[in-house]
């Protein structure tokens, strides 16, 4: 046979490219033949078809009859805000237990010890089902709503609050106060004088909130008509049940890896630290975990794109994000298996790889480089 | 030596084709899925996951329903046993898919037929077992008496099925609001109504039937008398077998003519030896030919009025009396004011 390893490698490679090609079209193929058989066409065309359903929750304004294309807009915005709420949640929680199992308190010890064990090791979907229906059966309904001071009310339907209701220039101020706040990361890094500005930038937050507030006319209460609350915004259990049960599940394991990486961090460390005077608060903020943070930011990195990809557990609580609406009702009336499944599959991997991609350049920033 | 070998066997190989041409001839039905089945020795039957009334297990595991029912009738008239049925519970999300791969035989699962389904889809629809409406189901203390006055209200349903876009359309019609909450299983929807975050739970008639039969307190819960739309319910198979679809029709529309011809499971083999009425002979196969064109044999009739009864029985037995105590309304036969109108025998 041929006699050189380096030219029998590269022959070994194109042998290996022309079989993936010839799978791939094979599979490809056989998918149009049976695309024809049944008289399938593919194509996203079904995208301007009018949407003729209802989506309970949404963060943009949707009406039944909008495009089915508005739907996928309104449910991926949906995914994203549970996405990005659970992982800044479970980062925290994470870190606090992480934090309570390497105390030498036993009691603080054993309760995160107890959290952990029983969080990892229970189904994910039964944890969420199980905050869903404690959230639903333990509030109150409609007509008995609890009222918080302040013109809340609070039910099994969901924390209703005030809506700012916009007076005439609403959008000339909300640019403004939109403005205000993109400012404030470009101006924490400007320097006055030798010094950052850093944190008191932050003060331009509040004066956007009061720029924001001065288009507003009035506010719109919520408040009981017939069967349910009208008037003002709310946010339904099923958000707050979804998050939940991915900020918990999520922060059992990232309360694991927290741990493990303040234990990579030296002893020696700590015992320097020690030896001149620092308390172990001290030693815990200023020395271990600067450390121990950018040791974790790989493992987290899979942590988040797990929570990413669990949100679509909330297709079984009725919230609807993208699985639930997009492979659910969508597929469903314009009966799309095909295409739906791929845009889906899509979306995630384009979501999973764009986090992943900040990870790792985070990881980079932060990485302390050793000789 | 081998060589030799080999040219015998070819050469009785084409002579035992050449013999076995006239009995191969001789079978005129060609259905694919009947060859198909017969060969397996079993019939794959799609029905629901478990729902009372239309399909659900016993605590032995063992199935039963008015869909099952249909299983077992064209198990019986086919392989000549209705215990010969393996059940592929769907969901309603791969239902179709299940049937249009070829999984399953044919797909019995309180599914609604429509013209997308039998023509984008390719679907056949051959008979409908069930008449019913889409049917809203509140608490009683609600104090709501109509479907207009749901206006506002929230109810809970299932996802991927014709229901959500009937309420739409109901809302648009009547102008008025109806929130819709979606669920991917009927017990998280239950429990979310029983919990009382939806005013209500909606289905096709006789599956809200059932669902209020797996509340806690089935009687604090009223349907209310309005239907938004229609939900005739039945079989499907593929398209490309219509040997297959007619077959599985004239199961349902035996059961039919059972009712109108006075036969019960109980009195079937009495009535078999004792009736001169040339059509109850015609029926249960001691005249005529009338299996052959089916592919059957002539006792197929009389196998699934044995196994299964008539259609009234089966009713009976699963919404009926003694199952969820829905009247008959329009799953009645035409001569007591419904809809079950089978067609003629011969």
């Amino acid at each position: 046979m041929v006699r050189r390893p380096s030219r029998r490698a590269v022959i070994g490679q194109w042998m290996l490219l022309a079989a993936v090609v010839v799978v791939a079209w094979l599979l490809f193929d056989m998918a149009s033949a049976n695309f024809a058989r049944r008289n399938m066409s593919f194509g996203f065309g079904f995208l301007s078809s009018p949407a003729n359903f209802d989506i309970p929750f949404r963060l943009i304004p949707w009406r039944e009859g909008d495009s089915m294309g508005r739907v996928l807009l309104v449910a991926l915005l949906n995914t994203l805000l549970v996405s990005a709420l659970a992982i800044v949640t479970a980062t925290l929680l994470g870190l606090l237990v992480g934090v309570m199992r390497l105390s030498s308190n036993w009691l603080v010890r054993n309760l995160a010890l107890a959290f952990i064990e029983t969080i990892r090791n229970t189904p994910q979907l039964v944890q969420i089902f199980f905050i869903y229906v404690w959230l639903v059966s333990g509030l109150p309904g409609p007509r008995q709503s609890m009222t918080i001071p302040g013109g809340l009310l609070l039910n099994n339907r969901g924390l209703y609050f005030p809506a700012p209701v916009g007076g005439p220039s609403e959008a000339l101020f909300g640019w403004l106060a939109a403005g205000l706040l993109v400012a404030i990361p470009v101006l924490w890094r400007l320097r006055r004088r030798g010094q950052r500005i850093g944190v008191k930038s932050l003060l331009l937050a509040p004066l956007a909130l009061v720029l924001y507030l001065a288009g507003m006319q009035g506010l719109d209460f919520p408040v009981l008509k017939g069967f349910n609350i009208a008037g003002g915004t709310s946010i339904p259990p099923e958000l707050v049940a979804l998050w939940m049960g991915l900020s918990i599940y999520s922060a059992a394991f990232i309360a694991e890896i927290v741990r493990g990486s303040i234990e990579a961090v030296p002893k020696g460390q700590s015992e320097a630290a020690q030896s001149i005077g620092l308390s172990y608060a001290q030693c815990l903020f200023l020395i271990t975990l600067p450390q121990a943070l950018r040791i974790m930011v790989p493992p987290l990195c899979s942590q988040y794109l797990n929570v990413i990809k669990s949100s679509s557990l909330g297709e079984f609580i009725a919230y609807p994000e993208l699985v639930q609406m997009i492979l659910g009702t969508v597929m469903q009336q314009a009966n799309r298996e095909i295409e739906t499944v791929l845009m889906v599959g899509g979306i995630f991997l384009s979501i999973s790889l764009l986090t992943s991609a900040f990870m790792n350049w985070y990881n980079r920033h932060v990485a302390l480089v050793e000789r | 030596m081998t060589r030799q070998f080999i040219k015998l066997a070819v050469c009785g190989a084409v002579l035992a084709g050449i013999a076995a041409l006239p009995t191969a001839g001789s079978a005129q039905v060609k259905s694919p899925t009947l060859d198909a089945v017969k060969a397996r020795g079993v019939l794959v039957c799609g029905v629901d996951t478990g729902i009372p009334g239309y399909a659900f297990q016993d605590s032995s595991g063992k199935w039963l329903g008015l869909d099952v029912s249909y299983c077992r009738a064209v198990a019986a008239a086919v392989l000549g046993d209705p215990e010969k049925v393996k059940y592929i519970g769907t969901t309603s999300k791969v239902r179709f898919t299940v049937l249009q791969s070829g999984e399953i035989d044919m797909l019995i699962r309180d599914s609604e037929h429509t013209l997308l389904r039998n023509s984008a889809m390719q679907l056949e629809e051959p008979a409908k077992n069930f008449y019913t409406g889409q049917t809203f189901m509140v608490k009683k203390s609600l104090g709501v008496q109509h479907a207009k006055d749901l206006n506002g209200a929230t109810i809970c349903l299932l996802t991927g099925t014709t229901l959500e876009t009937n309420i739409a359309d109901f809302n648009r019609a009547n102008n008025i609001k109806i929130n819709t909450l979606l669920f991917d299983k009927p017990e998280e929807a239950f429990a979310a109504a029983e919990a009382g975050r939806c005013d209500g739970y909606t289905d096709d008639g006789g599956s809200v039937a059932a669902a209020r039969s797996t509340m806690k307190k089935p009687d604090d819960w009223m349907f209310l008398p309005e239907t938004i739309s229609r939900q005739p319910l039945g079989s499907f198979t593929r398209y490309g077998d219509s040997n297959w679809t007619a077959i599985v029709r004239w199961v349902h529309e035996a059961m039919l003519e059972a009712e109108v011809l006075g036969i019960t499971k109980a009195n079937i083999d009495d009535v078999k030896k004792n009736s001169t009425d040339p059509q109850v002979k015609k029926f249960l196969g001691l005249e005529g030919d009338l299996g052959k064109g089916l592919g059957l044999d002539n006792d197929w009739a009389y196998r699934i009025i044995k196994a299964e009864g008539n259609y009234g029985e089966v009713y009976d037995q699963y919404f009926g009396s003694k199952g969820l105590g829905l009247p008959r309304g329009l799953n009645n036969l035409w001569l007591n004011g419904g809809l079950m109108y089978p067609a003629s025998w011969y």
